[in-house]
Order: structure tokens, then sequence, then C-alpha cells
């Protein structure tokens, strides 16, 4: 593996150049949607709000995987835990997040066989060490990692491996986009679209978004001048009233996307209505694994039952994922809502807005 | 028929645990007071200020670049005593071994821990071995204690950090978290990661000898540069202020941590050292730092402020800012 390296993306001398244009272009109270969770994380790392003009409110977005995962998704999850024989394996984020009634944390400490794994290959080895268990991935995240879960299913079959399996809640970000804009209190002037995602969808998927709601849109990468660049981008498009969809992470990102990740993920799934924590139901914004593929279906193969799944009380993670509100607005926050006893996931995953604004953001 | 493992009788007191400590042990660690092979170690000590310092050692993978268990244990409790300002003497060990561990393993592991003592000049003067049945640990933990001896005038503690010092790094930060996690996942990468698992001692006696007065010494094992410093902000009043693009990071390191989504400073180093030293003092300790083997990319990376008491505050390479909190508990990777 191959490390190509950072520090061009992180020149100072570029940065306060790019601010001071976006400090003499930005004239007017704009409100800039980072739909990313990774993104949100490296505006607050690197202290980009600070530099900003007072003209620009950057909102985080609905672009983090865990919290947006649903509470009866939770649920299901800690109820797949407790099935016996049953090893689950997971991404590290979830393992934090409260359900209703436990998380996977607490079961696994309660000694439930529950594995951290890298990446889905790890979790098919674990299947092929231990042919008496029956493994379960948990699926969660966007068009970033729906095409190696879906590889790992075809390889499953490849191997003939009848004790692999994968419950998946995918969610797809054009479809979240549309439903943001759909929703009447939320005033987004412009999207800074996400990066990896886009490497997978390419330009050319948020095509339908942009010509229904002619919203300013910027892809960018994840280093501060690529955030930087995307919000000058966006701020000038603001300023002469002449949106655009504008591929500013070229490096990475192209219009067709990753062909072969696309095929792969339609080859696995389909599209379906999904709950989304805090937006709701939204149409065709989900993937399920399609009728070929039910052998290595979780929710075909273990009869899950979850009671009622609640979600937390007073929590408002709904409102901070769709940028109504900030997380000093919960009364939760930094009180009854810390990382140590997280209420809500916003709080606990890495990508969180509510985690972002405590890690970084409490001088 | 030959014995190569570790079996349970080897930990029953008997002729095996014997045969154990006077073939494998004793040869190894070949020194007078550990040869009287009595309870406990006995010394003459003279009426100083003492450090005693404990620590157990459960790493997994018991083998990575740049080092072992072995060679882990002797240094950590090494560099603890250390940063006390002391002087290391001795060191006990406790050897806790899963049944099934091949005597080839454990002879490396000794040899690594002798080694480190010889390099660190401490000896180890007394020591235990249990074994237990298969899966009840995980091949073998190591628990070493030692004591040291800390010169007069010397009064380092994470108290004494006073608005104005210069806190300085003796190098890289997050090499060995990060090669031992990737050792651990298998990961393989173009650029090798090694451990930086070495004994501080030798630099701090450099550093005592340039100026007697340093305020605060840390080595920021678990939790990283992150928590060390929070932890001294907390205990001493100050806040601290800390320069993004001073912080020595190699790339391959900073290329993994991207890559897994790691913040380097919550991974752990074993063999670097913070230390807090008076403005007018900083130069000549960083000097003294760099002219040990182990302490070449010392620099100074920031300065405790009487401004925002109790936090640790980074101006980003870009020019902004943001705090730098201790972590709440394990650093998971990141979903996409």
């Amino acid at each position: 593996m191959a490390i190509k390296h950072l520090e061009e993306y992180r020149d100072p001398q570029i940065a306060q150049k790019i601010i001071k244009r976006i400090k003499a272009a930005s004239l007017k109270q704009i409100r800039l949607m980072e739909v990313c969770g990774t993104h949100t994380m490296s505006i607050f790392k690197s202290g980009i709000r600070q530099l900003l003009p007072e003209t620009i409110s950057l909102l985080s977005g609905p672009g983090c995987p865990v919290c947006v995962t649903a509470q009866n998704e939770i649920d299901a999850f800690i109820a797949l835990s407790r099935v016996e024989d049953v090893i689950i394996t997971t991404f590290g984020d979830l393992i934090k997040v409260p359900g209703t009634d436990s998380s996977l944390q607490t079961e696994r400490a309660g000694g439930r066989d529950i594995r951290i794994v890298y990446s889905t290959f790890d979790a098919l080895e674990i299947a092929k060490k231990n042919p008496k268990k029956n493994v379960v991935f948990l699926g969660v995240g966007f068009e970033t990692t729906a095409p190696t879960i879906a590889a790992s299913i075809l390889a499953a079959k490849e191997m003939n491996l009848g004790n692999y399996f994968v419950i998946s809640t995918h969610k797809l970000v054009p479809p979240a986009l549309v439903a943001l804009m759909a929703t009447r209190e939320v005033n987004i002037d412009g999207f800074l679209l996400p990066g990896h995602v886009s490497v997978v969808i390419g330009t050319k998927a948020y095509q339908p978004f942009f010509k229904q709601y002619q919203s300013p849109c910027a892809i960018a990468g994840f280093e501060p001048l690529d955030i930087l660049q995307a919000i000058l981008i966006l701020v000038e498009q603001i300023e002469t009233g002449a949106p655009q969809l504008t591929n500013s992470y070229r490096r990475a990102v192209t219009f067709e996307g990753n062909v072969k990740a696309q095929k792969i993920m339609q080859d696995v799934f389909e599209t379906v209505d999904v709950k989304w924590r805090g937006i709701g139901t939204i149409p065709e914004s989900g993937l399920k694994i399609r009728k070929e593929f039910a052998a290595f279906d979780a929710q075909k193969e273990f009869a899950i039952i979850v009671s009622e799944s609640k979600e937390p009380k007073g929590c408002v993670c709904g409102e901070i994922l769709t940028g109504i509100k900030n997380p000093t607005e919960c009364p939760l926050y930094q009180k009854a809502c810390t990382p140590m006893n997280p209420v809500g996931p916003c709080m606990v995953s890495s990508e969180g807005t509510c985690a972002a604004y405590y890690r970084y953001y409490s001088i | 028929m030959k014995i190569d493992k570790i079996l349970l009788d080897h930990g029953s007191g008997g002729k095996m645990s014997h045969q154990l400590i006077t073939d494998m042990v004793l040869p190894i660690f070949d020194n007078p007071i550990l040869a009287v092979l009595h309870d406990g170690a006995i010394f003459d000590i003279a009426k100083q200020r003492m450090a005693f310092s404990t620590d157990t050692y459960v790493v997994d993978p018991i083998f990575f670049p740049g080092g072992s268990i072995g060679k882990l244990a002797v240094n950590g409790t090494v560099n603890d005593l250390a940063m006390c300002g002391a002087t290391p003497l001795y060191l006990s060990a406790g050897l806790i071994i899963e049944e099934g561990l091949s005597l080839t393993d454990l002879g490396k592991i000794l040899q690594d821990m002798a080694l480190a003592a010889e390099k660190a000049n401490v000896k180890v003067v007394t020591g235990d071995t249990k074994v237990v049945p298969k899966g009840a640990v995980d091949k073998i933990f190591v628990n070493t204690s030692g004591i040291g001896l800390i010169p007069r005038q010397v009064d380092i503690s994470s108290h004494r950090a006073r608005p104005g010092d210069k806190v300085i790094i003796s190098g890289s930060i997050a090499d060995h978290g990060m090669t031992v996690l990737t050792q651990r996942e298998g990961m393989i990468f173009d650029s090798p990661v090694i451990s930086d698992t070495a004994p501080l001692n030798h630099m701090v006696t450099k550093m005592l000898a340039a100026h007697k007065d340093i305020h605060v010494l840390r080595d920021p094992t678990r939790g990283g540069v992150g928590a060390a410093l929070n932890e001294i902000a907390g205990k001493s009043g100050v806040g601290i202020k800390i320069y993004e693009e001073k912080v020595p990071l190699k790339k391959e390191i900073a290329g993994i941590c991207e890559l897994l989504g790691f913040d380097p400073f919550y991974v752990a180093n074993e063999g670097k050292l913070i230390a807090f030293v008076a403005p007018d003092y900083a130069e000549k300790v960083l000097a003294a730092i760099r002219a040990d083997e182990f302490g070449q990319d010392a620099c100074i990376i920031g300065e405790a402020i009487a401004d925002n008491p109790g936090k640790v505050i980074m101006q980003t390479s870009i020019g902004g800012s943001r705090i730098v909190d201790m972590l709440t508990g394990e650093q998971l990777p990141r979903i996409c």
C-alpha cells in the first residue's frame, strides 16, 4: 500500500490566500451544509470555522452513517448479538451507540461475541475459521462502504461460505439531499458534497438533484485546503447567482465515478424506502440484499425480535442531522449527554456533530 | 521427549518450575542479588529519595517490529522511573504464561528483557513465574516493577508546569501504537512502521545535567500526547498551546492514521518524553535531548500559558485553533 502525502493540502500560506478571497467575496449572510461527517470532523480539526467571516454559517448534515441509522436498526443489531452461536462483526464506530435498552459494547462486556473489523474481508476470514458459528456483518454506511460489503457477499458465494451473513442498513446520499431540500425548516444556500461517496457514485449522480433544486453544490476533498476551496466556490456561485454542480475534488472524483463499484453494488443490492434517524422515511434511499443473495441476508436467516424501539428522550439528533439545530441548542448537550455517557448517536460516532463540538469546540 | 512448550507443570512450584527458573531465567538475568533466589531481593540503599513504579504488559502481538513484550516491559518501567527524575536501579519481573507457549518464544522474550535491562543499566533482581491453563491469558503477560534514586534538587511533577514553560517532545509521535495496531490486523504497508520502544533514562540524565530544574516529564504512552498534555494542564492549572505543524510525525504514520481514521495525538508512544522547561533553559535542555540516541528529532512544540487553564489548545497548520480533549475510551476506526 503506498501512502502519498498531504502537506500540500495543508499549506498555511495558500490557506490564508483562499480565506482572504472568501472574505472579499462573501457579502450575503449564507448557510452552507457539509453533508459528510468526515468533513465536519476535518473542519473542526483544522479550525476552519474560526477562520471564516461571520457571513458564513456551516451546518453539519446527515452524512454520519452511524448517526442516521434508525433506532430500530440499532436494536436489531443488539438483538442479533444475542442470538446463540452468532459472531457479530462490525466497524468500530457502531459499538458504543445506545439502543433502546443496551448497546453492542454492553453486550460484548456481557460475553456476546462482537468483533471490530477493519474490512469485510476480515469478517469473511472469521467465518472461514469458525465454521460452527454464524458470522454476521453489520452493514452500515453509504455508497462508500456498500460496494465492499457487496463484494464480500459475492466472495462468500464464490467460496460457498454458508455461515456468513450481512444485515444491510445501507443508505444513499443523493435521495437524502432531496429530502433535506423538501424539509421546510431547512434553509440551505449551498452544499459541500462528500468526497468518498462521490469517488464511487461520480458527479453524475447529483445531476437529478441539482436540476430539480438549482442549489449550489461543490464536491470537496477532506484536507483543509480542499474544504476552503469548495467554500470559496460556493460563495462565488451564491454571490453571482449562478449555481452549479462543481467537482472541486478532481484528483479523486470523476464524472462517471467508480463504475465497477457501482456495478457490484447494483448486482447485490436493490433500492428500498428506508427510515433515517431524524429525517424519517426517504423513498428509494436504502439498499437491501437482492433475492438472489437471500442466503446471505441476516434479516432472512435470523428471526430478529425487536420490541418497541424508542429514540432517546430529549435528544435532538434529528434536528442536528438536518442542520436545524446546533448541538449547543440541545438541552442534553454537555450535561446529560457526553462522550462518556452518550444519549444519542451524534455524540458517539467519531463523525458525529455533537462529538465534534464536544471534542474540539469548547474553548 | 524434548519439551518445547510451556506446560501447566512449569507453574506447579515443583521440579519443573525450579528447572524453568534455574535453566532459563537465572542464566539470562545473571546477577548476585537475584542468584540468592530468596523470597525477595535484598540490597543496600543510601538515605535518598526513591521512586517506585509498576506496570503490566499485555501487548498483542508479543513480537512486533522494533521490539517485543519483553523489551517493552523493561523499557516501560525504566521510563516511568525516569519520568520521576529517578535513576532506575532494580526491576522485578512477573510472568504469567499461557500453557503451550513455545520455549523458543519465551527464551526470546527473556533475552529481550535482559538486553533492554543492560541497555538501560538496570538489573532484574527478583521475579515470579506463573503458568495458567490455555485461554486464561493470551500467550504471556509481563509485570515489571522498579525502583530508582532521585538526585537531590530534582523535583519533577505533573503539577509543576508554569505559564511560559516551553513544551519539548523528544521525537516523532504515534509510532508504537500504529505499529502494534497494523501488526495485529495484519496490514502491510510499503514503508515499514517500527515501534519506538526505548529506554529514556540516559536521556533524562543528560537533561538533568544540562539543567536540574525540569518542571514536568511525562512519557506519553496510552492515550498518547493528547492525554499526557491534558493531565499536565489539569494538574498544573495552566493552559497549553501546541503548534500542529511543529509536532514531529513520520509521513508513513500520518498516512496510516489518516487511512484508518486515527488521531495520532491519542496514539501510544513507548520511547518518547514530553518535558516542560522554563523558557530560558529550553534550548539547553533541547540540545541535551538531541545528544541522546533516542532524541535526535526532539523539538519545541508549544508552551504553557496562563489563559484557558486546564485546556490544551492546538494551533492548526492552516492557522485555526481547536481543543485537544482527552479521549473518553478506546479510539475506534471510522466507517468511511
